[in-house]
Order: C-alpha cells, then sequence, then structure tokens
C-alpha cells in the first residue's frame, strides 16, 4: 500500500499537527497557552481548535479562574489514536524513501 | 511588449527552480519537516527550555566562593571535635535551637550562597528567555518548579534534622544526594542533559558518604565544578 494514503489529510495543517502534539505531551492546556506556543491570533487559533473539536480529537473543559472563563483543552482517545496513525505513516514514508 | 535577453531567461528559470522544489517538497522534506515541528513543538509545551548554561556557571561560581569563605569555619568544627556542635550549646526547646541555628555564621553563609546562586541562575535564564522569546512563567515553569522543590523540601527537612541529631558529617553528602535526585525529577521537564549532572551531584554524595571529615571537598565539586563544566558544555553547545 502507497504509504502517503495512510497520512490524514486532516493534519494537513502545521497548526493541527503543532496544537495535537502540545496536546499529547499535556494532561490539559489552555487557550492563552496554545497560542503562546503556535504564535498565531486568537481566531485563527480558534477555528483549527473548532475543526478539532468537532472530529471529536479534542474536548474542551470550560472553567473559571475567579471570574474569568479559563477554556482548557485536552486530548480524546480517537484524537490521540487518530494522531499516533498520523505519526506513523509520517514515519513509513521517510522510511521507505531511505 | 517583448522583454530582451536576461530578464526572460532569469524568470524563466526561477519558475523551473520553483518547480523542481515544490515537487521535491511535497514528497519527502515536508513529512521530515512536519515531524520536526512535531517533536519541537512536544518539547516547547512539555519542557521548560529557557534555562541558560549561563545559569549553571553563575551557580558553580557562587558555590566555589561560598565554599571558600566557608573552609575556614567548617575547618574550625572539624578541628575541635569536643566542640564540633553546629548548634554550640544545649538548648531548652526547639524553637531555641533554630534562633541557634539562624545564628551559626555557617548556616548563614549556606544562605547567602543559596540566594545568590539563585538570583544569579535567575537572572540569565530570564535573559535566554527574553532572547528566545519564550514565556518564563507558566504550566510548564510552574511544573518543573514543583518537581525540583518536592526532594529539595524533603531532603531540607532531612538535612534539618541531621542537624539536630548532631550528625553533622552527613549534611553535605545528603545535599549533593537530594539534589542530584531533584535534578533527575526534573529532567523531564526541562533540559535532557540535565539528567547526567544529577547523576554526578548523586554520584559524588554517595561517595563523599564514606569520607566524612571531607564534606567541604566533595561539597565544593558537586556544586561548584560539575555546575561549571555542565552550564560551559549547555552554553557551548545550545547559546554561542
Amino acid at each position: 500500500m502507497n504509504p502517503i494514503a495512510q497520512l490524514n489529510k486532516f493534519f494537513d495543517s502545521r497548526i493541527r499537527l503543532g496544537i495535537m502534539s502540545s496536546l499529547m505531551m499535556n494532561e490539559d492546556i489552555s487557550f492563552n497557552e496554545l497560542k503562546e506556543l503556535m504564535q498565531i491570533t486568537d481566531g485563527n487559533l480558534a477555528s483549527h481548535i473548532k475543526a478539532l473539536e468537532e472530529n471529536g480529537l479534542l474536548k474542551v473543559n470550560k472553567g473559571f479562574i475567579g471570574r474569568k472563563t479559563n477554556t482548557l483543552y485536552s486530548i480524546t482517545k480517537l484524537g490521540e489514536k487518530t494522531f499516533k496513525l498520523h505519526i506513523q505513516a509520517l514515519e513509513n514514508i521517510i522510511k521507505a524513501s531511505k | 511588449m517583448y522583454q530582451p535577453g536576461k530578464n526572460y531567461f532569469e524568470t524563466n528559470r526561477n519558475s523551473i527552480n520553483f518547480e523542481f522544489q515544490s515537487t521535491f517538497m511535497s514528497t519527502n522534506s515536508t513529512h521530515l519537516a512536519d515531524i520536526s515541528d512535531i517533536k519541537k513543538m512536544m518539547e516547547k509545551s512539555s519542557r521548560f527550555i529557557s534555562l541558560s548554561g549561563l545559569s549553571g556557571i553563575a551557580a558553580g561560581l557562587c558555590a566555589l566562593i561560598g565554599a571558600y569563605y566557608a573552609y575556614p569555619l567548617v575547618n574550625a568544627y572539624n578541628s575541635s571535635i569536643s566542640n564540633r556542635a553546629l548548634i554550640q550549646k544545649q538548648y531548652q526547646s526547639s524553637f531555641e535551637a533554630g534562633v541557634g541555628l539562624l545564628e551559626s555564621p555557617l548556616f548563614q553563609m549556606a544562605v547567602y550562597t543559596f540566594i545568590a546562586a539563585l538570583l544569579l541562575s535567575f537572572f540569565f535564564t530570564y535573559l535566554r528567555s527574553k532572547k528566545t522569546n519564550t514565556p518564563l512563567w507558566g504550566s510548564v515553569a510552574k511544573r518543573l518548579i514543583i518537581q525540583v522543590a518536592i526532594p529539595m523540601v524533603a531532603g531540607g527537612i532531612f538535612i534539618l534534622h541531621l542537624i539536630e541529631q548532631n550528625a553533622l558529617t552527613l549534611i553535605a553528602p545528603c545535599c549533593l544526594i537530594f539534589y542530584g535526585l531533584a535534578l533527575i525529577n526534573a529532567s523531564k521537564f526541562t533540559t535532557a542533559e540535565i539528567r547526567y549532572l544529577g547523576y554526578g551531584q548523586l554520584l559524588i554524595g554517595l561517595i563523599s558518604l564514606w569520607f566524612p571529615r571531607m564534606g567541604i571537598y566533595f561539597w565544593s565539586t558537586g556544586f561548584g565544578i560539575l555546575h561549571l563544566f555542565y552550564g560551559v558544555i549547555m552554553w557551548y553547545k545550545y547559546e554561542r
């Protein structure tokens, strides 16, 4: 099978890859932390987060610090599985091309 | 109108070049770039990467200077064995004993050394975080501090108890051992190389258990020379 076919089209975007990578390493992570890591605008980040959420790859936990909303994101089981498969596919491609 | 000669050729060549590059990019180097991006993001989101090698150098120098000034004090304690207690008198309460400890010059020296090392290493790490444009304070820094603090606080309490029991020869080894463990614990949350510094401190601490009167030498080797060594290597490797 062509290893490129195994790649998940959904992760073509660098930002989505970035979000998923940081979610993999952290139990949860806030919007602002993601923004600082990725160095992108609020709107851009929000739209990618929405796409990931709608596909069940991340879940949103709304909380409060005092009166300020504090939205935390964490990865879902499906998200973990999908992302690992994607990395595996990337590895296979690179191995095959060596 | 037709633009003669060189100009036409230039644009043409550029477009060929671009086409070649984009085909190449889409097959292999994009995937490699993806992987290196993922790796970078994983590191950045979970590790405190601003820790500067200069911080290590500064901490090492502080330790050596501190040890230099502490040396005559330690010698004085060592030479009069009957008078070896860090807390010289017998105290009625643990509160009094605590005050006695705070007043002991050696303890004060240790506190100053610690504060100087902490401030200086914070300063250099602050500079580096400015330079690399990474936030200094965040959940990653918080996690790192907690992971360092657990063995350090446990060690601190343990060592206070050693002082209480007058087991003074164990102080230097225990400082090194607990500090080594703290660094090993911290290595998951900051530059991975700090693990080797931790192993070094731990090893020196354990060895020094068998050389009871030579604590100050081991202490200076661990906190001074190892820090310096580590700092120089890290600086050379990442910040030059």
